[in-house]
Order: structure tokens, then sequence, then C-alpha cells
């Protein structure tokens, strides 16, 4: 049996080593929401479904397999706060459940490595569902301790969604998880043109050709500005770091003039149940690094 | 009509489908590749197509026809993998997986671009991690985890050389070493072959 309200928490990559604030965001959230967390020792890259699941699918499901057997080992859940980690992990994890044949072909290599096994008894979450649909609107309600008054531009991010065949949580093309979350925190989310579109960071893209990437993210930044958005609110590091500097190459090679902060649902969240702007970690990022909450949007008792 | 018309109408015509790259396809249980009707919803909803010179279509029309030059093309490079194709498909084929089983035939015939190469190779192989924290040049932000109270590495791969090295046996087990090292070495060939031709046309 998989322990209740507990998790084993997967950093990834980005998340640990590029975005601390978010990893200790996430875990002051869930920790004040009752959860448990525990790290996942040992565990690697998801891997990274853009760039290693194009060499290999096969090679690709097996090192996500052995992430999960860390996790299967724990007797707990996974918890991630990326849209990589989940797309990887909860395929896998899917596929693995489903399908007996993969299961043996996959524990056979897994074996080379001493006490691994997957058999398939945990499920992968993603803190946006987790806060979504567990917790929901309705239940964060009476565990912040401030709202805080502002507009937002949500950015989904591709994997956390779709294929929507696979994840079974919500629209891909009307999604309404995060804007209905957000709501319960005085957040408001303010719809722009192609909200849905990727950031233009995944498939490898950023990795190999920067410029196609910066191309497709660029758009995204003009539909974005037209709203004029208090900060721009992901669920995802990559689409986090894409953003972070997606805006600054943009200010330097195409005399832009952005400065919107980048936060994620996690930071956001840890605001508004008690943790220090300070601590939230914008002064550490590279855009919106004066943006503080209680300034621009007015804060409010609850 | 007249019997000699293929002298006045010209017409370019493939002799044959070649079948190699869609076995392969219906071999990986993908065999829904063949319900294209190569109708274009994926390229209408493609963020990169739009601003790229990808289009999702032709590269599952070549797929579909054996046009190998496809596995050569960086176009397939550019999908992000955003899966608008594979939500909107009005043939439910589930097209970036189509995408990415290209890149992976792309792969074994060492058509591998030099940045995804260096990230398997130097990066993922001996860290275990895509976006690393060990090493001189990351020294930021292992100071930034500890200020946050977190240890300057993280309780993963990074904090385990014994676990890396697992990661090592599984791609040398898994055959993700040999596929990596055979590709460089397809693709090393191929160079000195152009380079040959490049003097030969010089001369």
């Amino acid at each position: 049996m998989v322990k209740e309200e507990t998790f084993a928490f997967f950093l990834g990559c980005i998340m640990p080593n590029r975005y601390p604030q978010i990893e200790k965001a996430t875990k002051f959230v869930m920790e004040r929401l009752g959860y448990k967390i525990l790290e996942m020792e040992k565990a690697a890259c998801c891997p990274a479904p853009g760039v290693f699941r194009s060499f290999n699918k096969a090679d690709w499901m097996v090192h996500a397999a052995r992430n999960i057997a860390i996790a299967e080992k724990m007797d707990a859940d996974i918890l991630t706060v990326c849209n990589g980690c989940f797309g990887t992990l909860q395929e896998v994890n899917k596929r693995i459940k489903e399908d007996e044949t993969l299961r043996l072909k996959v524990n056979e290599k897994l074996k080379l490595l001493g006490d691994y096994k997957v058999n398939g008894t945990i499920t992968v979450r993603h803190i946006a569902e987790v806060l979504g649909y567990d917790i929901g609107p309705w239940g964060i309600e009476d565990k912040i301790i401030r709202k805080i008054n502002a507009r937002v531009a949500v950015h989904y991010g591709c994997h956390f969604l779709k294929p929507t065949k696979i994840r079974e949580i919500d629209s891909s093309e009307k999604p309404t998880i995060i804007e209905e979350f957000i709501e319960a925190l005085g957040v408001k989310s303010i719809p722009f043109k192609e909200q849905l579109t990727c950031c233009g960071a995944g498939g490898g893209v950023k990795a190999y050709d920067g410029n196609a990437s910066m191309t497709i993210f660029s758009e995204k930044m003009v539909n974005i500005d037209e709203v004029k958005p208090d900060f721009i609110l992901d669920i995802c590091p990559f689409c986090h770091l894409q953003f972070e500097t997606g805006q600054d190459y943009l200010n330097q090679n195409q005399s832009c003039n952005y400065d919107y902060p980048v936060i994620h649902l996690s930071q956001l969240t840890a605001y508004c149940m008690g943790m220090d702007q300070e601590f939230i970690g914008l002064q550490y990022q590279k855009m919106g690094r004066d943006f503080l909450f209680g300034e621009k949007s007015t804060e409010e008792g609850v | 009509m007249s019997d000699n018309v293929e002298k006045y109408i010209k017409r370019e015509t493939k002799e044959s489908i070649s079948n190699k790259i869609s076995e392969k396809f219906v071999d990986a249980g993908l065999e829904k590749i063949r319900a294209c009707i190569n109708c274009g919803t994926c390229t209408g909803g493609c963020p990169s197509g739009r601003r790229t010179a990808y289009r999702t279509r032709v590269a599952i029309r070549k797929a579909l026809t054996g046009d190998e030059s496809v596995l050569r093309d960086i176009d397939i490079w550019l999908c992000s993998t955003c899966y608008y194709c594979y939500e909107r498909c009005p043939r439910n084929i589930p097209v970036t997986d189509m995408i990415i089983k290209l890149r992976n035939i792309a792969v074994e015939e060492g058509f591998i671009l030099d940045a995804h190469f260096g990230l398997a190779d130097k990066i993922f192989y001996e860290t275990g991690h895509g976006v690393p924290a060990n090493g001189e040049g990351n020294k930021k932000w292992r100071d930034l985890r500890e200020s946050y109270d977190l240890p300057p590495l993280p309780p993963t791969v990074h904090s385990y050389p014994e676990a890396v090295e697992e990661c090592k046996t599984l791609m040398k087990e898994v055959g993700f070493r040999d596929l990596m090292d055979n590709a460089k070495e397809l693709k090393e060939e191929r160079a000195k072959e152009q380079e040959k031709e490049e003097e030969k046309a010089d001369e």
C-alpha cells in the first residue's frame, strides 16, 4: 500500500540546480498542507522527454523506470513540480502499469543494477494537480494567511495536460485548473492570445537551435505584453528558465524592454501561506527582481 | 486519349514507394502512421512550424513514402513536442510520437546534432543530470542552494557517486552508450566523405 499524505519528491534537474527557491517553496507549501515530503535519494534526470526520448524511446523508458523504482521502494507516490519530469515519469509509469510485457522487459534491465524493480504500485503527480484537485480552491482558503491582488498571465506549458489521453487531467484547449485555484489566492488570470502554445524550449529545440526557440518565444512574449500582467505564472522550471533567459535575450538582442517577474505556482502559494517575500527568491532571478507582492498588488488580510 | 500523351506531358513519377521507414514504425507499434491522410491539421496548429521551415505533414508524408531525406533533414529537430498535432489529429494519430520515432531512426543512422550529442555524451552520461550543478562553473548555484539552507548538491545522483556509476551501467546495458558511439562514428565517416568530395570538386 502506498503511504497516504506522503510524497517522494522528485527534484529533477533544473529546479534543484538552478531554482532552489522553487524547491524550498514546494516543501514549505506541502509540509504546511500536512503532507510528508521524502527525498528521493540517488534519483537521476527523469530523463528529459525532448532530448533523451528522441535518441531512443526504449532506453528513455528504462532510465525513467529506475527513478520510479526508487519511489516504489519508499512506498510513496511521486511528486514533481516540472512538466518535463511529469511528462516522462507519468507516461512511463502508466505504460508500466498497463503493459506487463513492457514491465518484464524493463525489470530485466533494472535487475542488472541490483535492488531495482518496478511493480506499478505508485502514481506520479504534478503539484498543480495536487493543489488544484486534492487541496482545491475550497481547501486552500483556510490554509493561507494572505491574499494578493494581482492580474497574471498563466502559462500551463505543454506536458502537464498533453497528451490528454495519457494525462487525463483537464482539457488541453480550455483548461481551468490553475485559474480556479489561484482565484482563491486573490490572483486573477487574464487570458491572452495563443495562451496555451509552447514556450519554445521543449523537444530539444532550445538545446539545438537557440534562434528557433527564441522566435517561438518572442511571439509568446508579444502576446503576453499586450495584456500587461503583473507577473507570469508557470508550473514548470523549464518554462521558468525559458521565460527568464528569454526575456533577457530579447532585451539584449531585439531591443525589447521586458521585465515581467516569472513565478512558479509553488512560489506564489508559499507566499500566500506565509513564506517571506525574501525567500520567494525573485532577487536571485533575472527578471522582476524588485517586484514585491505587497507593493504592486494590494495585500489583503484574510 | 492518345497513346503518346507522355510525349507532351512530362510528369515526374516515383517508381515505387519504399517501406523502409514505415516498417520500422510498424515494428514499434506505430502502424497508425498509415492512417494519415495528409490533411495538414498537424501543421496548422504547430507553433514551431509557424516560425520555422518545419512542416509536420511533410515529415510524415516522407516517412510514409520512404523518402529517407527526412532523416537527414534538421527540420524534425525543430519540433518542441508540444503535442498540439497529437491532440488535434482527426485520424487520431499520435503525431508527436511519430516525430520522436523519426528522430530515433535518424539517430540510429548517425544523424545526431552536435548540441544533443554533447548533452548526452558529456553531461548526462558523466553526471546523470541533464542540467548539473557540479563542477567549477556551477559554484554559484551551489551557493544559492546553501543560502536556502539546502545542501549544496541535491540528494540525487549528485550526492552519490555510486549512483552515477549505476546510471552509466544502465546506459551501457540498454545500448544507449553504443547508440551514441555508433552515431558519432557514422557522423565522422560522413564528414570525411564529404571532405573528400569537396576536395575532388576543387580539383
